[in-house]
């Protein structure tokens, strides 16, 4: 290991899981609250035409990546607030449009293969490049400073769409903005755990954290230490054997993670609803002898 | 205090259809700063449907409304405005404190950029004091009661200082003791000179701070001036608010008009 620890690819690819562990989780807790808990999955669909995109047209994958996430996170926001029953099957289509063009547009690629295929919808942590470090680590940069700069009016909205409208918050500006940002946290995650798991990574950290937090902003920084915890043990793991996937690594661990909040959780929440009923108790006590 | 001319609320001819069914079917409703409004009516009546649209929530098909003078896409100074709708959003099931939930009653007089102040976190103590919820700050939202998940939304809007309190139902499905710790702290705020339009079923310990009372039926106002007598047969669950010539006193009916005047 510490062989490997002074290997580029292999510091390349820590400082990639350090930071889909920090923002997936982060922009998870919004779009988690706000019952989107399947967008990533949506969004990291539609981003795999993007990456064929990039290999058709040359550019860099991961580029043109976040701008068909973008897009395609707009759109599915679009639908979402026009909030037709149809909603639903109207994501769904653009789901698998996104895998179908991804999959067509690979093949007629000059040197697309099903291989590279692979690296995007499962992960290809140890192929990290310089370039791709210095995009994600942007990125990171910005998702970062959208739950900083807004995370108060975020949190609001996420919690009460309503009470968001009558406080005048931009609600419009909004709902866009934690889609973009979570397109921008797809693409991140996508070389770490792949467009198929990126969602994994958004959605199991937080609801491992809610196991054992009382409010919002713990379940926030839990749910990150938890998603940098899996990430970067994830592919220590799978760095012990060339068998085992980095992506898929990561997401189990993250899952073990669950099940043992799981059982933490029941047990801290006994000994509080104890501890309310004693407290309780007492308050009719005092106010009998009141 | 307030200008005679200012009107908090202004609906005209308002109209809102929802799913191809017409909730509303043209109200005229001024609301003047300092007034206490009691909007009442059966379920189904649109009373709820009016004060969402009154603040912009529920968009109007026909007609139109101003807060404070601007129509709601263009109003500014909403700090003005305390919300309190009928249930606690609880979300995706990410737990939020009863301190977390009240704190979020700024959001409308802070600045992005800017940490949250001293007088933030004075007027959060001061609106979870007044609830009696101080030693639940910080317990999940989730664990409390219904009645305690009220006292949760009313503080949030306290927590916002406003000068205009926009109600649904907040009295509806809470203990009397809520109850009349909710006609506690309007009492208060009457006392203070703010703006208040609430729905309610039946007012119960709230009906001494009314000063005027509007009867939505089938999407129409039947019912506009003094608030309800709560009598004989008006006092019977489920009464209906019967008015021959509603149509006319529809618009902003003087203090001795309709329905006292009438019985």
């Amino acid at each position: 290991m510490i062989d490997l620890l002074g290997r580029e690819f292999f510091q390349l690819a820590l400082i990639a899981a350090l930071l889909v562990g920090l923002c997936a989780p982060a922009v998870g807790t919004f779009i988690v609250q706000r019952r989107l808990a399947l967008l990533g999955d949506g969004i990291g669909h539609v981003a795999l035409t993007g990456v064929a995109l990039g290999f058709l047209t040359g550019t860099a994958p991961v580029l043109t990546a976040v701008a068909v996430a973008i897009a395609g996170a707009v759109a599915i926001e679009v639908v979402r607030a026009r909030g037709r029953t149809s909603g639903d099957v109207a994501l769904a289509l653009l789901f698998y449009g996104g895998i179908a063009g991804g999959v067509m547009l690979m093949g007629i690629a000059p040197g697309g293969s099903n291989a590279k295929l692979n690296a995007y919808l499962f992960g290809a942590i140890a192929s990290v490049t310089r370039l791709d470090i210095w995009v994600i680590g942007g990125l990171a940069v910005a998702v970062l400073l959208v739950v900083g700069i807004f995370g108060r009016e975020l949190f609001v909205l996420c919690q009460d769409e309503e009470m968001a409208k009558a406080s005048g918050l931009p609600v419009r500006f909004l709902s866009l903005l934690i889609a973009v940002t979570a397109a921008l946290t797809v693409v991140i995650a996508m070389r770490v755990v792949g467009l198929l798991l990126v969602s994994a990574l958004m959605v199991i950290p937080v609801a491992t954290s809610q196991q054992l937090t009382r409010g919002f902003r713990s379940t926030m920084l839990l749910a990150m230490l938890f998603g940098v915890i899996a990430a970067v043990g994830g592919l220590l793991v799978s760095s012990q054997s060339a068998k085992v996937a980095p992506g898929a690594a990561i997401v189990l661990l993250a899952l073990l993670g669950f099940v043992l909040a799981l059982g933490v959780g029941k047990f801290v929440r006994r000994g509080r609803s104890q501890e309310t009923t004693v407290s309780q108790r007492r308050g009719t006590s005092v106010k009998e002898v009141a | 205090m307030h200008s005679m001319s200012e009107r908090a609320f202004a609906m005209t001819a308002g109209r809102v259809t929802l799913d191809r069914r017409s909730i509303l079917r043209g109200v005229d409703l001024t609301v003047r700063p300092g007034e206490v409004v009691a909007i009442m009516g059966a379920n189904g009546s649109g009373k709820s449907t009016l004060i969402r649209a009154l603040l912009g929530l529920t968009p109007l098909s026909g007609g139109q409304t101003l807060l404070y003078g601007a129509p709601p896409a263009k109003f500014r100074d909403w700090w003005r405005i305390g919300y309190v709708p009928q249930r606690l959003a609880v979300g995706g099931g990410v737990p939020a404190t009863v301190g977390e939930i009240v704190t979020s009653g700024r959001i409308a007089r802070q600045r992005r950029l800017r940490f949250t102040t001293a007088a933030d976190r004075e007027a959060v103590a001061d609106a979870l004091e007044a609830v009696g919820l101080a030693d639940r700050a910080a317990d999940p939202v989730q664990s409390l009661s219904g009645g305690q998940q009220q006292r949760v939304l009313i503080a949030r809007a306290l927590a916002g200082r406003p000068d205009t309190y926009v109600m649904d139902e907040p009295t509806a499905g809470v203990d009397a003791a809520t109850q009349q710790l909710l006609a506690d702290t309007l009492a208060t705020l009457v006392a203070d000179g703010k703006t208040i339009v609430l729905v309610a079923h039946e007012l119960g310990p709230l009906e001494p701070l009314i000063t005027r009372g509007v009867v939505v039926r089938e999407g129409l106002i039947a019912h506009d001036g003094p608030p309800p007598q709560p009598e004989g047969e008006c006092a019977r669950p489920g009464h209906e608010h019967v008015h021959p010539h509603a149509p006319e006193v529809t618009a902003a009916a003087g203090p001795l008009q309709g329905w006292q005047g009438e019985a």
